[in-house]
């Protein structure tokens, strides 16, 4: 039995156990691969303050899990498969078994979005991928697409620039949701903007040889061959096993405040997983501090 | 044990000639999701000790062997038996899954 379980070993749930085992709570984390999350898969984070030459998201993230562990928080690698969030105590299953604890914190986190495309999942590793920093070299020299309009799908596709022969940037809309300061960069990158433009079929031979693309507005159909599509569409929050149980909007984000508290006395959701407005890495440490604050309110007012 | 380091020169006798199975990631250091699974797999060493060899294989060393087994990203996983290796996972989300996958 713990006081204060926390789902979800990234920069919310890691600042959570800091914060809940410094006010003496018997804390542990629930992680199912290694500390850091989504942030982990990130080399340098260039906006997470105090670090002026950056800071490596995989190394921020093994300080985090040791800043808490000082304290005494626990780290339990395991799969969630399920929860009991309305029960007394709260019970959450993993693969490793059951726990249970007085407050529960979910910092799920997100993960990227795929196209729903035929074929899709057969052809990641084979042309299709979902990170170009983590798979970008294997297209050095290459033709490669990348498939979103968004601060990340921009990133990525400078990132591909400086290693492809070619990069096209495919969005679905006549302008970019990205930073302004991205539009000059991708001019002078020389990546092609394939502007109201959707994926509508993957083409295979074996891997991904190219795309078909259909023009929203006048639903003509044309072909662009490439050896590699990113998707960078957006991302989903983490949190289907918990949504018949607690409050989420349509997109599948828990419904909380800044105070975390959610729907279910004594859950709280912190990190992209919550409603709000702007997803980073200092944003999910906020979360994590105002969810182990509530959580600890919480646990004193139950007595 | 703890996770050993495969190359050409040792890739015959410690994967293709090994009693045990073999666990052989193929990795880069550059490679964010090869670093997240880093820790797991030193997890899975330990605990599957006596039944299962881990082994990384750095692509950027070896790039002979990364083509033989048709390695395109990484982190691509093989479990070798007798020599042989099955179908890959590919960057698996979580210890639990690449428990299953294995089978062991």
């Amino acid at each position: 039995m713990y006081d204060i379980l926390i789902v979800g070993g990234g920069p919310a749930g890691y600042t959570a156990a800091l914060y809940a085992a410094r006010a003496g709570r018997k804390t542990a984390v629930v992680e199912k691969l290694s500390p850091g999350g989504q942030m982990a898969t990130t080399s340098v984070i260039d906006n997470y303050p105090g670090f002026p030459d950056g800071v490596d998201g995989f190394e921020l993230g093994e300080k985090m899990e040791q800043q808490a562990r000082k304290y005494g928080a626990e780290t339990i690698y395991a799969d969630v498969t399920g929860a009991d969030l309305t029960a007394h105590p709260k019970v959450v299953h993993t693969s490793e078994g059951d726990f249970t604890a007085g407050a529960v914190i979910l910092a799920t986190g997100a993960y990227p979005r795929e196209l729903g495309l035929p074929g899709e999942s057969g052809l990641r590793g084979r042309g299709i991928a979902y990170c170009a920093a983590c798979d970008g070299m294997m297209y050095k020299g290459k033709v490669v697409a990348v498939n979103g309009g968004g601060n990340t799908a921009v990133e990525d596709a400078l990132h591909l620039s400086r290693l492809c022969k070619k990069v096209y940037l495919i969005h679905r809309r006549d302008s970019l949701r990205a930073s302004a300061v991205y539009h000059k960069a991708l001019e002078e990158a020389g990546v092609e903007i394939l502007w109201n433009s959707k994926v509508t079929a993957l083409r295979q031979e074996g891997r991904l040889t190219g795309v078909e693309l259909e023009d929203v507005n006048t639903g003509e159909k044309r072909e662009l061959a490439c050896d590699g599509l990113f998707v960078a569409i957006g991302r989903v929050p983490d949190t289907a096993l918990f949504t018949g149980q607690v409050e989420a909007d349509g997109a599948g984000y828990l419904v909380a405040d800044e105070s975390c508290r959610t729907s279910v006395p004594g859950v709280f959701a912190a990190g992209d997983a919550r409603t709000k407005a702007l997803r980073q890495v200092i944003t999910a440490a906020a979360d994590g501090a105002n969810a182990a604050h509530w959580a600890e309110d919480y646990l004193l007012r139950r007595g | 044990m703890s996770v050993i380091d495969i190359n050409k020169s040792n890739f015959e006798e410690l994967v293709l000639k090994a009693e045990l199975p073999v666990l052989v990631d193929f990795w880069a250091p550059w490679c964010g999701y090869c670093r997240r699974i880093g820790p797991m797999l030193e997890q899975v060493a330990q605990q599957f000790e006596g039944k299962l060899v881990v082994g990384k294989l750095n692509i950027d060393d070896e790039p002979q062997l990364a083509d033989q087994y048709g390695v395109e990203v990484i982190p691509t996983l093989f479990l070798f038996r007798n020599g042989s290796a099955g179908e890959p996972i590919i960057n698996p989300g979580s210890k639990a899954q690449l428990i299953d996958w294995m089978g062991l």
